[in-house]
């Protein structure tokens, strides 16, 4: 199956071994879109790389220039401002709901439900507009700088932001209406592709599939970054970590969001947005290791630095990587047609796989 | 933070202009509030030079219980704790990791490895470096387990282990050439089978390819 199946998100090939309709084996063959990202980076300066990291999960281009900015600030033994802070906090949320709408929409698309995936892309193109309006970049946006932001939130952003939050609240219930009990989509998700919690475990699993899994496990929470430690917010959880569960999942961290954002507007702290990290960036020698909960996962950044402007090693942790590795544990003993299922639910981006 | 000069900030800035709350973002330690608002400059008039400050140790030699256990455990395979950036750091001799992850995982509660990765050192005796980092549900901390290899030198696998450690450490394998003893199907990832080289070695340039490969399978002299 693939790498030219419209199903894999990407280019993804599956090698399936199958007795019948049921799949008895499965082995993923990736690396279609490897560029050497890694290897990019050891010959960019700090700030040179910045925009790559976009390319990675670039339909949460937000997320990943969050991690990678903060990866540096510690790794400078700097902090961003906490306006910048909050206002980043904002954007990251947004993407979330973004990817998630992106993700079920296709997801849905997969299984055979044509119609969510117009509404989520009518919602998500309100919140491109918004990072759109921001930096004025849609996808590969680049919002963020190491040590904070280089754009002040623009005048009528908090504005736009509410409005958003305010017409979202209504629109999860259509696409709860069009799924949640519809009998079509609970036969083809509930009791597919299970994943037990200690499973989800020993395969580094994280992000919506291991809570899906039940394990109530969220960076955010556990490790606080930017501005989540001064916001309340729930973490979803799964009973059976079945398609369905992963399913509700999602559909409560896009409500979660939501609230993070509704809360950070409230107060967005007056001030600089940038701190003093100087033009040229040589943090002393050292390494970190950073990661936030991305929304697929928690994405991760290991860099190494030997004073220069360069950084001597960035290694990515990619959480689409890591949860595919558990598509072989998901898909064993079901049918041909949950394959692309399954693989919808892991949610994955090959260009985060592949790098 | 070398290149940044610390210059001796002009003793007012009474335009009201945002300078005076910045927060002070380089090198000193850790934990600082970032408090914006307040106006720091009486404090600055009083001290106008800035006296230098002593360089920042971000590297310390990491002694508590934890470090403790694993050198009563396991004596001189423990070759080094350190903390770097407030992150624990152990270097473990390589041969006995796979023995020291499995303790790691049971006895200390780390379920979870996050990743699996390299670092090439070429001028070293024992160029890499292969990073685990950890997670513990329990603890809610990280540990990062190290160990130094040579070219060509056999790394004990822990895929039995950590079952996510198997595609990770195809994929140390595949741009790094480390090869992990005990691996199920240890075999390149991300890159053609038959590709020669590995990249992210700090000998293999960046524009350097397997031309040959390019060649022959995509027909054109140069990948790029």
């Amino acid at each position: 199956m693939g790498p030219q199946h419209p199903s894999t998100h990407g280019v993804l090939r599956v090698k399936l071994k199958l007795d019948g309709e049921r799949v008895i084996g499965s082995e993923c063959v990736i690396g279609y879109l490897h560029r050497g990202v890694e290897k990019i980076a050891e010959n960019r300066t700090y700030q040179q790389f910045a925009p790559y990291v976009d390319r990675m999960d670039y339909v949460a281009a937000v997320s990943n220039g969050l991690g990678y900015c903060e990866a540096i600030e510690k790794l400078l033994v700097a902090e961003a401002p906490p306006r910048a802070r909050v206002i980043r906090t904002i954007l990251t949320e947004l993407q979330r709901i973004a990817s998630h709408l992106l993700w079920l929409g296709t997801h849905a698309l997969d299984i055979g439900a044509l119609t969510p995936l117009f509404y989520c892309f009518r919602e998500r193109e309100e919140i491109l507009k918004i990072l759109e309006k921001y930096c004025g970049a849609r996808l590969t946006t680049h919002a963020f700088r190491i040590g904070g932001l280089q754009y002040e939130a623009y005048d009528t952003f908090e504005k736009d932001v509410e409005r958003f939050c305010k017409d979202f609240e209504s629109r999860i219930v259509e696409y709860e209406t069009l799924l949640t009990n519809n009998r079509i989509w609970i036969g083809r998700t509930k009791g597919v592709g299970i994943l037990t919690a200690e499973d989800a475990i020993a395969y580094g699993v994280t992000g919506p599939v291991l809570r899906a899994s039940g394990v109530k496990w969220d960076i955010r929470k556990a490790m606080p970054y930017a501005a989540y430690d001064q916001y309340k917010f729930e973490i979803p959880v799964g009973t059976t970590g079945d398609t369905y569960d992963r399913y509700l999942v999602r559909m409560e961290e896009m409500r979660q969001s939501r609230l993070i954002c509704l809360q950070a507007i409230e107060n967005i702290p007056p001030g600089p947005i940038m701190a003093k990290v100087g033009k040229v960036l040589k943090p002393p020698p050292g390494e970190v290791y950073h990661a936030i909960e991305a929304p697929k996962g928690e994405l991760g950044y290991y860099v190494v630095s030997d004073g220069t402007v360069q950084p001597y090693r960035v290694r990515i942790r990619p959480p689409s990587f890591i949860n595919l590795q558990a598509f072989d544990r998901m898909v064993r003993g079901h049918l041909v047609a949950d394959v692309v299922a399954i693989i919808g639910t892991i949610d994955i981006v090959l260009g985060e796989v592949d790098r | 933070m070398a290149d940044e000069p610390k210059e001796p900030q002009p003793p007012s800035v009474p335009t009201g202009e945002q300078p005076a709350s910045k927060p002070s973002p380089v090198s000193t330690p850790a934990a600082k509030p970032a408090d914006a608002g307040v106006p720091a400059t009486p404090a600055k008039l009083a001290a106008p030079p800035a006296p230098p400050k002593p360089p920042v140790v971000l590297q310390t030699p990491l002694n508590n219980e934890i470090v403790a256990r694993y050198r009563a455990k396991f004596g001189a395979a423990i070759v080094d704790a350190i903390e770097d950036r407030k992150q624990a750091i152990l270097v473990v001799e390589s041969g006995r990791l796979a023995e020291i992850a499995l303790y790691t995982r049971d006895e200390e509660k780390f379920e979870m490895l996050s990743d699996l990765t390299a670092v090439d050192w070429p001028k070293r005796e024992k160029r890499f470096d292969v990073v685990l980092n950890l997670y513990s549900f329990a603890k809610n901390e990280r540990l990062r387990l190290k160990a130094q290899a040579a070219e060509g030198e056999e790394v004990p696998s822990v895929v039995g282990v950590w079952v996510a450690a198997n595609w990770l450490e195809r994929e140390a394998f595949d741009m790094f050439g480390i090869i992990f003893s005990g691996h199920p199907d240890l075999k390149r990832i991300l890159l053609p089978d038959e590709w020669q080289g590995y990249p992210l070695r700090k000998d293999y340039d960046i524009l350097q390819q397997d031309t040959a490969w390019v060649r022959e399978n995509l027909g054109i002299e140069s990948g790029q």
